[in-house]
């Protein structure tokens, strides 16, 4: 992406006016969606896919992740497996019994 | 002394110096963040009664603060590639606006927070407010920094454009990666706490 040419480039803008206009209409589904008052897990579910999809978007379109070198994508696998293992330390909680005590549930 | 490889790429990782660096900053950036939704997960799991967003905090003002931070972040990929169309005049006013819609979310934010401040609502209230205080004021701080460097890049910064032109595009790319990378941790902080 450093070494685009001008013809690239404004291809590229293209790309980013049809990503805007995505992420808008995206944010919009995920505002809509709240009004629908579903339950907690379907709620959360449909909030993260979405959010996902747009984060993905920004990191592939504007952060160019579509067409890097190799090199960044090991640092972020790097990141995401450290990121997995952070999100997953409330549910360890979960199995942290203390004998005679009430065990929570999560979610 | 030159510094190496600010512009051409290094051979055995074939980035700019600069490139990398930035991109492992994210990735300790990425962790920060997920220490703190880490630890709202943690909390909100663990608490009896969590309030829904929607009923404490306005709705209206989040949504209209990600569409200026979403337009901002198309704004910043503008003004790169304004500059790699050699257009610096495009560029500028790009920039500018990146600038200008920051600071419209800034103040937006100000006036919510001072709302809840003003009803007793602070991050003392309760441990809904703690956590929303805590992630969006990082974020909030985050932004303020993103202000910063590119309003040195629009100003005494712009100069460089003049005898390095290369490099100057360079330092708008890595300014850019941080300020999508604000933007996509709003993205996921927007549902989390506003809609959830």
């Amino acid at each position: 992406m450093a070494h685009a040419g001008h013809d690239d480039i404004q291809s590229h803008v293209k790309t980013y006016y049809m990503v805007f206009g995505t992420l808008m209409v995206l944010t919009c589904i995920t505002v809509g969606v709240s009004y629908l008052h579903l339950s907690i897990p379907l709620a959360v579910t449909v909030a993260l896919i979405v959010a996902t999809i747009k984060g993905s978007l920004v990191a592939l379109y504007f952060m160019h992740l579509i067409d890097e070198k190799k090199v960044i994508y090991w640092v972020l696998a790097l990141t995401v497996v450290f990121f997995v293992f952070m999100m997953s330390v409330p549910f360890f909680t979960n199995s942290d019994k203390i004998p005679g005590t009430a065990v929570g549930t999560v979610w | 002394m030159e510094i190496p490889y600010t512009v051409e790429a290094r051979p055995d990782t074939g980035l700019s110096n600069g490139k990398l660096g930035v991109w492992l900053f994210l990735g300790s950036e990425v962790m920060l963040f997920a220490a703190l939704f880490s630890s709202y997960i943690l909390l909100r799991v663990g608490s009896e009664h969590w309030p829904h967003g929607s009923e404490e905090l306005s709705v209206p003002l989040a949504f209209f603060n990600t569409v200026v931070l979403i337009s901002s972040s198309v704004t910043m990929v503008m003004a790169w590639a304004s500059l790699k169309m050699n257009d610096f005049s495009k560029f500028r006013l790009h920039l500018g606006l990146t600038i200008l819609l920051a600071c419209t979310f800034l103040v937006v934010k100000f006036f919510e927070y001072e709302h809840h401040l003003v009803a007793g609502e602070g991050p003392w209230h309760n441990t809904y407010y703690a956590i929303y205080f805590t992630m969006t004021g990082l974020h909030g701080l985050h932004i303020v920094g993103g202000v910063i460097v590119n309003s040195y890049l629009w100003g005494p910064g712009a100069k460089m454009w003049q005898r390095e032109k290369e490099r100057f595009t360079n330092r708008i790319e890595i300014a850019g990666l941080y300020w999508h990378f604000v933007d996509l941790v709003w993205i996921f902080l927007f549902p989390v706490l506003y809609l959830l």
